[in-house]
């Protein structure tokens, strides 16, 4: 999960790290109580998950509240590259004289963490790494050992932070790794990382992600998560523990196994490029079990998807039986009618592996006119997209 | 002889006394597997019935080591106690360690992996979030169903679960000399190139099956590899063509970040070094048939 800035900045607030004094806004008038209490000059930030909000005009300067009001009141609503601002954030402003850069990421191929560290900072990082690559430390850090002040003191040392920050930015290395790894963090970045006026280190940008996976730990960070921003396709599959994803296309896809999910939709994908450039409408995995009631589930949010014109089932019987899955398929169809939902999209089903054969008896036994077997996953897939194309 | 799991493997279970992991103790044994214990400290002394086969529980995987000379350790404990149990494993110094558990925090796996590397890499693990590995009619780690297929002479290594089944299907008149899941988070302990490395050692092994997904560039290194080290013919399959960046895939480690971890990516690194890659699961095993075939 992808953090705000303003939501970054309240958690290193939250573990100790120095920050600019802020909050955030919805409405102009929250913008104006904000800076009628932060006092004086501040800044208004659109609160978007993309890069380049300073060059739209979504990072502006107010000479105090009613300033404030008018900035907000521009940016809230603001489209910046596709995303709607909903939220600004309202800081004092710093007085920046050193811009530097520091992250701690996860790093797939060593399967470790690294840290990133430039004197070189306010720019894209790895605009400076392809450029002048001697400007950029990438320290590899030991997951169990940690960033201790030993080994902040290294990379301040090899990143080449001059003499007078030093000590500070080796007490924000070692507070930011606590932060990393208290918060189940896979990224945190700060960019830039300031020198103010006064000679004080400030952490004025914040990217952070967070691990879902370490959910459990963290009840929360639930409440981190932007409910506006979510797909309502989405998070009523989440409301039911489906594992789904809305995409833009109108054949709809369930599967068991995300590997199997993946690649269902680029087969569909291969198959709509001959029948009308249809798409895959979403990715569904309803993983290994695939009850009845499971495959309900699944079914109702697929076909709740106005723009789903057909639905693609491909289940491989691994450990679950596919006479356990046609069943399921057709007690979730007659589940969907007892809930009052009026089924007319054609469901297309492959069945493939344990008790196949049984599955595809029970299918045709049933003798659903909405229901259509196909026994291979590319010829499911090419039948999917040609009725999705005639229902276009 | 197969890589890394044979017939001669004695397997224990963490997390044996759980409904997964009795579950798929009693597959593991009706594959043929030799499973011989499991380890729960709450429950050791006591004995778990498998259809007729007692199994004793160990209260560690030290112990259990001691008593039976198990060498590989399956372990399906809850996501939460998941990093204590392979940390477990590493201390016992077992050879093998084949971890189920899926959503395992990545600090977590990234903490008991660095401890591995600490303690010399005496213990590989496969996972977390994986299938486990088969050798058909041999043994059976995991739970990847038993009987898909029988015994032959291709390797497979993907990173995905069902399509390991789906490829095993496909090709199951050819058959299979080891298949493993190395599964599908950010961070695992048996990667592509280990198991290439493996089956380009074995014997046994004639043709190589790599299934790969979106997400890091596990796929891109495997390419130079086999560009490097691999004689045998490999053929490839990745997935998530279609998946929209920044959205996670049903697989923690499923995502395209920025412009890096396309499917375009690693298909492209994989052809530069002459390794086909299937377009479809179906056509992919075409490939293969077409190798296993000679023509």
């Amino acid at each position: 999960m992808d953090l705000y800035e303003y939501q970054g900045r309240d958690l290193f607030e939250r573990h100790g790290l120095p920050v600019l004094a802020g909050g955030v806004a919805t409405t102009p008038e929250e913008a104006r109580a904000i800076a009628e209490r932060l006092g004086g000059r501040v800044v208004v930030k659109a609160q978007v998950k993309v890069g380049g909000r300073g060059k739209a005009g979504g990072v502006k300067l107010a000479e105090g509240p009613d300033e404030a009001v008018a900035r907000a009141t521009d940016i809230l609503g603001m489209d910046i590259k596709g995303h709607t601002v909903h939220k600004v954030m309202i800081t004092v402003t710093a007085d920046v004289a050193e811009e530097y850069y520091f992250s701690y990421l996860l790093d797939r191929a060593n399967r470790t963490f690294l840290c990133i560290a430039s004197v070189a900072g306010g720019m894209d990082i790895e605009q400076v790494a392809a450029e002048t690559p001697d400007k950029v430390v990438k320290a590899p850090i030991d997951a169990v050992k940690g960033v201790d002040e030993a080994k902040a003191r290294e990379i301040v040392t090899a990143a080449g932070f001059p003499a007078e920050v030093a000590d500070q930015v080796v007490e924000i290395a070692v507070s930011l790794w606590q932060a990393f790894v208290a918060e189940d963090a896979t990224l945190v970045e700060v960019n830039p990382l300031a020198k103010n006026g006064d000679g004080r280190m400030l952490l004025l940008d914040a990217k952070i992600s967070l691990d879902e996976n370490a959910a459990f730990r963290h009840p929360d960070h639930e409440a981190l998560v932007d409910q506006a921003a979510v797909d309502p396709l989405e998070q009523a599959a989440k409301a039911k523990d489906l594992n789904y994803v809305k995409l833009d296309g109108e054949v709809g896809i369930i599967g068991n196994g995300a590997g199997l999910v993946m690649s269902t939709l680029d087969v569909v994908a291969y198959a709509g490029e001959r029948h009308g450039n249809v798409k895959p409408a979403n990715f569904l995995d309803i993983g290994g079990g695939a009850s009845a009631a499971v495959m309900a589930n699944g079914l109702e949010i697929v076909l709740s998807d106005p723009a789903v014109k057909s639905v693609f089932v491909n289940v491989f019987g691994g450990i679950t039986a596919c006479d356990e899955v046609a069943n399921g398929i057709i007690q979730a169809l007659a589940l969907l009618e007892q809930r009052g939902e009026q089924v007319t999209k054609p469901l297309v089903v492959r069945l493939d592996g344990n008790n196949a054969e049984a599955g595809r008896a029970i299918l045709d036994g049933a003798n659903n006119p909405l229901v259509q077997r196909v026994d291979t996953m590319d010829g499911a897939a090419e039948r999917a997209a040609e009725l999705a194309a005639a229902g276009v | 002889m197969a890589i890394w799991l044979t017939k001669d493997s004695k397997v224990i279970v963490q997390g044996m006394t759980g409904s997964e992991g009795s579950k798929h103790t009693r597959r593991m044994l009706a594959a043929g597997t030799n499973v011989v214990g499991g380890v729960n400290p709450r429950k050791a002394g006591q004995k778990v019935d498998f259809d007729g086969t007692e199994l004793p529980v160990f209260a560690s995987v030290a112990d259990a080591m001691a008593e039976t000379g198990a060498d590989v350790t399956v372990i399906f404990v809850p996501p939460q106690f998941t990093k204590a149990a392979v940390v477990e494993a590493i201390d016992a110094a077992i050879p093998l360690a084949v971890v189920i558990t899926e959503g395992v925090p990545v600090h977590d796996t990234a903490s008991f992996w660095a401890y591995n590397v600490a303690q010399g890499e005496r213990t590989r693990i496969i996972g977390p979030n994986c299938p486990g590995i088969a050798s058909p009619g041999a043994s059976n780690a995991g739970i990847i169903p038993a009987d898909i297929t029988g015994s032959g002479r291709i390797g497979l290594v993907s990173k995905s679960g069902t399509l390991t089944y789906q490829m095993m299907y496909e090709l199951r008149d050819i058959g299979f000399s080891t298949c493993v899941g190395i599964g599908g988070d950010p961070i695992i302990g048996t990667t592509h190139i280990d198991a290439l490395k493996a089956f380009e050692a074995d014997p046994e092994t004639d043709a190589i099956v790599m299934i790969g997904e979106i997400g890091g560039d596990a796929e891109e290194r495997a390419a130079e590899f086999i560009k490097a080290n691999v004689t045998k013919p490999v053929v490839g399959y990745i997935a998530g063509f279609t998946a929209p960046p920044g959205k996670t895939m049903g697989h923690a480690g499923a995502i395209i970040s920025g412009s890096a971890g396309t499917a375009e990516a690693k298909q492209a690194a994989l052809e530069a070094v002459g390794v086909k890659v299937g377009k479809t699961p179906t056509e992919t095993a075409r490939l293969m048939r077409e190798i296993m075939s000679g023509s």
